[in-house]
Formats: structure tokens, sequence, C-alpha cells
């Protein structure tokens, strides 16, 4: 499993193989606030990079998680659907939103020490 | 505090927290008592009766009126603080146009009279109608829509029309700058359309390129409010319409900042077809609280048959409503809100045009009076001159002390001004967006800017709990995530508040 890697749109990835993980990051559950619906896609669905994947929704706004790379959903995290605060007290562990199938690998994400300070 | 300015409301809006009705509740106390039954009992036979009494509060009627009467006193209003709610028009309201909407003859009149007996109500809609043209530049205009946004869908369902009657079906999207009101891109989508998003420059202005990049063949228009929500003029208006007017799109105007410019220029000029304006922000309505609005639809000639209606037309001798023939149909029921067209009459004739003229002048003057002392305690998001309103943002504050814009207007609500508009525009990061309007006087500018230096250095101090803003209210913080995750509509939800305990 390579290292956790970050976008500047705020989610973190970690490729496994063929697969992907992706969630949001630890900063972007911060800014968003206590998270209160998940719109998570379908398996199977097909996303190019920069498609929004996931609606995040939060007390005071809506968000949307975006595909790191072109990919097929292969699993959702449905604990979201009744515990969406897992996005905010575990964002990169137990709140992770989606696996997919890598279709085309792009990993042009920022290490942690990178978007760290991209985020300061 | 200034002579003058007193603008802090707390006095009369802060104090310990009211009981609600059900804590005031004793068994057997009534607010009024029926007279012993003196006729005989007569049993319905229906499955649907209560075996139960239903659980009401029981008070007193002294009680039941102080409780309210303590409730509406504690309402922050227009007419009890400062109200610098951006993008809003907080303006206050002159008595004179409340006195004669409350006349009888008005109040009363019911929208289904036939036109011969109203002739003096439709006297007033095509009075307003010649003057709302004369202000926005345009040509006709119906008093159909309820509201803002309705006006913005009519707007668009005027485009959608047009586009159909002249074969340009293919023209499926509607531009929309990343700053613009949440209703626009809602309006367009609920009319049909695609939604194009056309990004801002550095400055805060539509971004020129970004936006011939995307107009095409498939461009039916263009939603546009001048001044943009940065309180900032687009300067480029003309080169924009151009760009739209080119590919055979139309150009709406969103009347939402009209304030800014009545009296300086006018919509119809810098190239806009059709225009919505808000009479209850712009022109003497009471608003804030959900309605009545009024959000009349104003157009160039070439769209006059699109209109809904009906509308007034002026015959030799009389007023008749009239059907436009293209018409998209009906907005309201009967004519929109009636007394509210009429506040806004009554507001104009009181200006008169002297007092017109100056109207946008004196709001942004106020705008750029405020934004100047403001300045001088948070940064503004935009290096420009605003217009009548202008965006500060505590973003920097955010990263040094954590202090959010949520904090700064919830500390302000301590100190009895309403808070500014918060995080919008959604482009600027922790933003506030103030808008004095031109019916504030510059002591209560003054007051607002000091009060905001009081509570920037207050909350920068050391063992300061954020959380605990405001202080002074009778509620504090409301908890924002209960009624998000569990929403109950209905009082008495036992298992909601073992929730929020």
């Amino acid at each position: 499993m390579s290292e956790t890697k970050y976008l500047e749109t705020h989610e973190w990835y970690i490729v496994d193989g063929d697969n992907v993980t992706v969630g949001i990051s630890d900063y972007a559950q911060g800014e968003l606030g206590d998270i209160v619906f998940v719109t998570l896609p379908e398996v199977g669905q097909e996303f190019s990079k920069g498609d929004a994947i996931v609606e995040v929704e939060a007390t005071k706004t809506v968000a949307e998680a975006y595909a790191p790379m072109n990919c097929v959903i292969t699993e959702v995290n449905s604990a979201l659907e009744t515990e969406p605060e897992l996005i905010n007290n575990d964002p990169v562990g137990e709140g992770w939103m989606v696996k997919a199938e890598i279709k085309e690998m792009d990993d042009s994400g920022m290490s942690y020490q990178q978007y760290e300070s991209f985020i300061s | 505090m200034h002579s003058g300015g007193n603008a802090s409301s707390l006095p009369l809006v802060g104090g310990a927290p009211e009981p609600t009705i059900n804590q005031l509740s004793k068994p057997g106390r009534r607010a009024s008592r029926f007279p012993k039954l003196d006729v005989p009992v007569t049993e319905i036979n229906n499955s649907a009766i209560r075996n139960d009494k239903p659980s009401l509060p029981e008070v007193s009627e002294h009680d039941l009126v102080m409780h309210y009467s303590r409730l509406a006193h504690r309402n922050f209003a227009v007419d009890v603080g400062f109200y610098p709610l951006g993008s809003c028009t907080m303006k206050y309201n002159p008595r004179f146009a409340d006195y004669v909407a409350g006349l009888n003859t008005f109040a009363n009149s019911h929208p289904a009279t036939p036109s011969a007996f109203t002739q003096g109500n439709l006297e007033v809609l095509h009075e307003l109608e010649k003057f709302l043209i004369e202000i926005t530049g345009m040509d006709n205009a119906t008093f159909q829509p309820p509201a803002g946004a309705s006006g913005e869908l009519t707007g668009l369902l005027i485009i959608k029309k047009y586009l159909e009657e002249n074969n340009l079906t293919n023209k499926t999207d509607i531009i929309v700058p990343d700053s613009a009101h949440g209703t626009n891109p809602a309006s367009a989508k609920m009319a049909g359309f695609n939604v194009v998003e056309v990004s801002t420059d550095v400055r805060g202005m539509v971004n020129i390129d970004d936006l011939k990049e995307l107009v095409n063949e498939n461009t039916a228009g263009l939603m546009l409010t001048n001044p943009n929500t940065g309180g900032l003029f687009e300067e480029n208006i003309m080169e924009i319409s151009n760009i739209i007017h080119e590919n055979g799109g139309l150009v709406y105007y969103d009347g939402a900042n009209l304030n800014a410019i009545v009296g300086v220029c006018r919509p119809g000029d810098m190239g806009f077809d059709i225009v919505h304006s808000n009479l209850h922000k712009t022109f003497a309505t009471p608003h804030g609280g959900g309605g009545p609005g009024s959000g009349p639809v104003a157009v160039k000639a070439f769209l006059k048959e699109y209109l809904p209606g009906p509308i007034v037309e002026k015959n030799e001798n009389n007023y008749e409503w009239y059907m436009p023939k293209l018409s998209i149909g009906r907005m309201h029921g009967y004519h929109g809100n009636f007394l509210v067209a009429l506040r806004a009459l009554v507001y104009m004739k009181l200006l008169g045009k002297e007092g017109l003229d100056t109207l946008g002048s004196y709001a942004v003057l106020n705008a750029r009076y405020l934004s100047s002392v403001i300045s001088k305690v948070i940064p503004l998001a935009y290096n420009e001159p605003c217009m009548h309103e202008f965006v500060a943002t505590v973003k920097d504050l955010k990263k040094s002390h954590k202090i959010k814009a949520y904090d700064v207007g919830k500390a302000l609500l301590d100190k009895g001004f309403h808070s500014p508009t918060i995080y919008f525009p959604l482009i600027i990061e922790e933003a506030l967006m103030f808008e004095p309007t031109e019916t504030q006087t510059v002591d209560t500018l003054d007051d607002l800017a000091e009060t905001l230096k009081a509570i920037i250095d207050e909350l920068q101090g050391e063992d300061v709990s954020l959380e605990e803003y405001p202080k002074n209210l009778p509620v504090g913080r409301p908890n924002e995530l209960i009624p998000a995750k569990h929403l109950t509509v209905n009082w008495g939800d036992f298992e909601l508040l073992e929730l929020t305990e």
C-alpha cells in the first residue's frame, strides 16, 4: 500500500495495487464542521478525474469530493449513511468514502508534508 | 456611544431567557372559560374522538399575553437596531407607506373585484410601472411575482418561451457568476436550463476571458447583478452584455442590488433585456421575515407579450387588465402582492425625483464611509471602491486566533447589532458582508465600527472561549447539528429534548 496522498481540493487517497480508497482530509472536515448527510455513489459507477463522487452536507454548506483519477467504484462506506460523523471523528480512517478500481493511474497528489504547507 | 448614534438594541433585546409556554403551564389555569352547558348532551359516533385530552399548556390569559409580548419585544428588527445585513437592503421603511397601505379602501379591496370598481388600484400599478421602467430603463412590467426569486424564475421562463417562439431551443445554457446569489442557478435549473458557471477575476468582477470561452451557440443568457455580490460595479458590463447578445442570448438583471444605482444609472442602458426588482428591499416594505414581498419583472418592448399577466393597460378613459398574447401564464393567483407595490409607489412619491436621484448615491456614500472605517479593523476582500455594500474578511484572524466570521457575527449580536451577512459570497473566505443602506446616520455607522473594533480586540484576548458568544442575549448559540440530523417539525418531541441534553 502506498502512502496517503492529498489533493488541492482536500481529498485524500491511498493506492493499493489496482485499487484506490478516497476520503476527505482532516482539514476539510474541520472547515465543513458537523457533517449531517453524505450522498455516496453506486458500485459500478465510473468517474473521470475531477468528477464529483460524493456529496457531503454539513450544517452550513454542501461540498463535493472529487475523483483523484479515472476509476470505477467497487465499494462504498455505507456506514456513513447512518453515521456521517465518522468523517468528523476519523476522516482518514473509518471515515473513508469509496474504494474504486483504477482505470488510469494518476498518482500526482501531494504528500502530507506538501499538503500541510498548502493549507497553512 | 455617540449622541444620536445609540444604535445598539441590547437594552431592548437582551436579558434572561424566556421560559417556554409549557414551562409556564400550571394544571387548571385557563385563558378563557366556557359557560356551563345548558343544552342536552349529544353523543357523536365518531371513531376519531380522542380518548385523552390534548397535552396543551395551561396558562392564564395575562400570563399568555405577557409571554408572547415579551417574545415580540425581543424580536430584532430594523425599527429596533442597526441591521447591516449585506445583500438584503434592510433599510428603514417610512411609517407613511404603511399608513397608506393600511387605508381601508386599499387594504380591504378584493383582487377578484371587476376592474370597473378598482380603477384606483389599477392606477396605482400603472403609475408604479411608469416609475419602475423609468428607474430601470425598461419598457413594460408585470407585478405578478410575489418575491425576488419568483421574479428570477419569471425572467427565465420568459427567456425560455422567447427562445421557443424563435426556434432557438438549442440554446440551453444560462451563465451565472460563481459569486451569484444561490437563487440564480436554482431559478435557471427550475426553468429547465443548464447552469454554466463563470469565474470571478482577482479584482472581484466577471472574468471576461472565461466568459468568452464559455459563450457559444447554446448560450441562452446570462444572469447578473450589478453591482455584483462583492459590492463592486461590473465595469465591463457593456462588453459583457455585448458578448451575450452577439451569441443570440438574453441578459438578465438580478435586482437584488438595485439600491446602489437608483437615480445614477439604469440596467436598461447597460444592455439588460429583463430586470427584476425587489420592491420590498429597494422601496419600502419591512422584510426579512419571509414576506410578503414583490418582485416585479420589467422587460424591453420586444419581450412585452411574454410577460405573466394580467398586466394593467391604460386606455383612453380607463385602466384595464390585459393578458399578453404569448404570456408565460400566471406567477400568482391574482395580481401579486398589491399592498407591497402600493408601499413602493408611496415611497417613490415621498422621495420624489430629487430624492430618487440621490437614493443610490447616498447608499454608496454610506457604504464607502463604513468600509473606510471598518477596513481599519478588518481587511476588505477587494481593494476596489465599493458600491452599496462591501465584503470584509477575517481569514487572517482565523489563522492567528481561530476567530471565524461566525464568531464575529455572534459577538456583534451580543452588542445589540444585527450580524452582517456571513460566508457570502461563497468565493470569499470568512466573509462578512456589510450593507448600511442610505437610511443610517454617520453616528450609527461610527457606532458599529467602534463596536466591531472592541469585539475583535476582545475576541483576541487570552482565555476567551469563542463558543460562549453571545453572552448577553436570552438565547446562546443554537445547536445546528441536531435539527439538521433529526428534523422535528412539531413541538414536544421528548426524544429530541433528551438528545439535546
